[in-house]
């Protein structure tokens, strides 16, 4: 299958200031990419770029086969995009505000109605489709900005930060709709929360300084790596000898990090310490693969 | 879908109270200004009978009004025209219009289309007053369909302008004062001296043969290179700030 977004050697200077260089990336169907970065990294400027409200200095970009310079028009119809700050008319209803972008983005007069009924059930607007946007709260009208990116069912549907601002039971509504969407289409989301990178994403993507230092599967998780709390007084020395733990690495005095082998579960290990006759406080996976790739990227260096 | 974004600019203009405040002063001040001049018309018409005088309500009322709604009109024209790209700067919804399958000409038209129907509404009030003339007296109705449509190409290039001076801005107020100062002074640079040049660049030059019923080609177009050069310079300026970002 063609990508639906592909993107190559994009570069982008204001002025001597060069916020991305040389940038290239895909982006497949059905597939939630996650654009991490420290803040000014870049991660703004190459979705602008995207879904064309800038262009960039040099370098191409295909949305699902059109060309963003050539052909805007068809390529901007495959996008759905929301910036920083959601495009919001104050002045405007809910209501008024979906029909007004239902027919930008040339949905037919017929189905106008339809589309902003279905988008407002999918985003929970239903109860405020009469209300004025200036009257909403931030979450809703974040998901008023959401609605307004995936009226049109496009391909490809560009988030820039969607959950900021919003409560933890919001960030979660919100998260379970992009999984719905993504069955369909594909999505890029720029965030720096890395708890939401491993919650919603297949994909990552870093940017440091406006270059794409790294790109990998989220799922880099070692099922075989544990991290366990025990109490205070233990003794830590049995661990190394539990049957299926090939390491153990202290990282303080109550915590330790176990690379297991083989088919040992968590299970087996939290049944081996109990049986042993310690106190185990936590035991979860590792997952701090991506936080230190994270870090180690975007802290090791800095420019002058 | 010039319609669509023209329908939503009309609509956030009357929902705000700025447009009908604006529509009640200009109309308040014209019907005072037209008042005044029919005041003064009875006064002297004695006169003009006993002297067999050729001026008549055309000369007398209807274009001292139409001169002065042209002033008071370039007082309003910057106040709605302000707003209609600079805020959308500002507030950053012009990502969604940008980001929407449009042309920039598309999204410049609507936007003008709109100002142009809000300015077309004020011109329809100001047409009222000496149409009501007709109740008493006989108009030269060849010569208030020349002013009505010189005054519509005005008000058009005023228009013009003021898009164009918002494109350049995200203050709202700093796109006002510049149309202020470019409307005005295209007004009166023919104050200067009597050279052609500007003579010819004045607004107030290729406006007043309407009111005297003259409709000339020169005069139109003068008009029609304005808001065609406005606009073109404006859809250029929106695709340079897509560049500069």
């Amino acid at each position: 299958m063609a990508a639906l977004i592909h993107i190559s050697n994009i570069t982008r200077r204001y002025g001597d200031l060069c916020a991305l260089d040389d940038v290239s990336f895909e982006l497949q169907p059905g597939e939630v990419l996650g654009f991490l970065g420290p803040n000014g990294a870049g991660k703004s400027t190459a979705m602008q770029i995207i879904c064309g409200t800038l262009s960039p200095t040099s370098g191409q970009v295909i949305i699902n086969g059109a060309d963003l310079q050539s052909d805007p028009i068809t390529a901007k119809g495959h996008i759905g995009y929301l910036p920083e700050t959601p495009p919001l008319y104050p002045d405007m209803r809910v209501d008024e505000y979906l029909t007004f972008c239902a027919r930008l983005r040339k949905i037919a007069r017929s189905q106008v109605a339809l589309s902003v009924e279905k988008t407002k059930q999918r985003c929970g607007l239903a109860q405020v489709g009469s209300r004025v946007i200036a009257n909403l709260s931030k979450g809703y009208k974040q998901r008023v900005g959401i609605a307004q990116a995936i009226i049109h069912n496009p391909r490809v549907i560009v988030l820039d930060e969607p959950t900021s601002g919003l409560d933890p039971n919001q960030i979660q509504e919100i998260r379970d709709l992009i999984k719905t969407l993504s069955q369909e289409c594909g999505i890029l989301i720029s965030t720096h929360i890395m708890s939401e990178v491993r919650a919603i994403c297949d994909r990552v993507l870093i940017l440091h300084q406006g270059r794409l230092v790294y790109t990998g599967p989220v799922t880099t998780v070692k099922d075989s790596a544990l991290l366990i709390t025990l109490g205070q007084e233990s003794k830590w020395d049995y661990l190394a000898q539990l049957p299926g733990v090939s390491h153990v690495e202290p990282i303080d005095q109550q915590r330790f990090r176990l690379t297991l082998s083989g088919s040992t579960s968590a299970a087996d290990i939290a049944q081996a310490i109990v049986a042993h006759g310690d106190k185990l406080y936590e035991l979860r996976p590792d997952q701090g693969n991506l936080e230190q790739i994270f870090s180690q990227l975007t802290l090791g260096e800095t420019n002058p | 879908m010039i319609r669509n974004l023209s329908a939503r600019e009309l609509k956030s203009l009357f929902l705000s109270p700025m447009a009908w405040s604006l529509l009640g002063v200009v109309t308040i001040i014209l019907a005072w200004l037209f008042l005044v001049q029919i005041e003064s018309y009875l006064k002297i018409q004695p006169n003009l009978v006993a002297r067999a005088s050729e001026l008549g309500v055309t000369d007398l009322i209807i274009s001292p009004l139409f001169d002065s709604s042209a002033m008071v009109l370039l007082l309003i024209t910057p106040l709605l025209s302000m707003r209609l790209l600079s805020e959308e700067f500002r507030t950053g919804t012009i990502q969604l219009l940008l980001s929407s399958p449009l042309s920039t000409q598309q999204i410049v038209l609507g936007k003008y289309l709109a100002l142009i129907g809000m300015l077309f509404f004020v011109l329809l009030v100001t047409a009222l007053m000496p149409l009501s003339l007709l109740f008493g007296a006989s108009i030269d109705s060849g010569r208030l369909a020349a002013s009505l449509l010189g005054l519509a190409l005005l008000l058009a290039s005023y228009g013009a302008i003021g898009l164009y001076l918002s494109s350049l801005t995200e203050q709202p107020a700093v796109a006002a004062v510049s149309t202020y100062g470019v409307l005005l002074f295209l007004w009166i640079i023919n104050l200067a001296n009597n050279s052609g040049l500007f003579d010819w660049l004045s607004l107030a030059s290729h406006y007043r043969p309407f009111l005297n019923g003259t409709v000339s080609t020169g005069d139109t177009s003068y008009f029609l290179l304005i808001i065609v050069a406005c606009l073109l310079m404006t859809i250029h300026q929106l695709e340079q700030r897509r560049g500069r970002g």
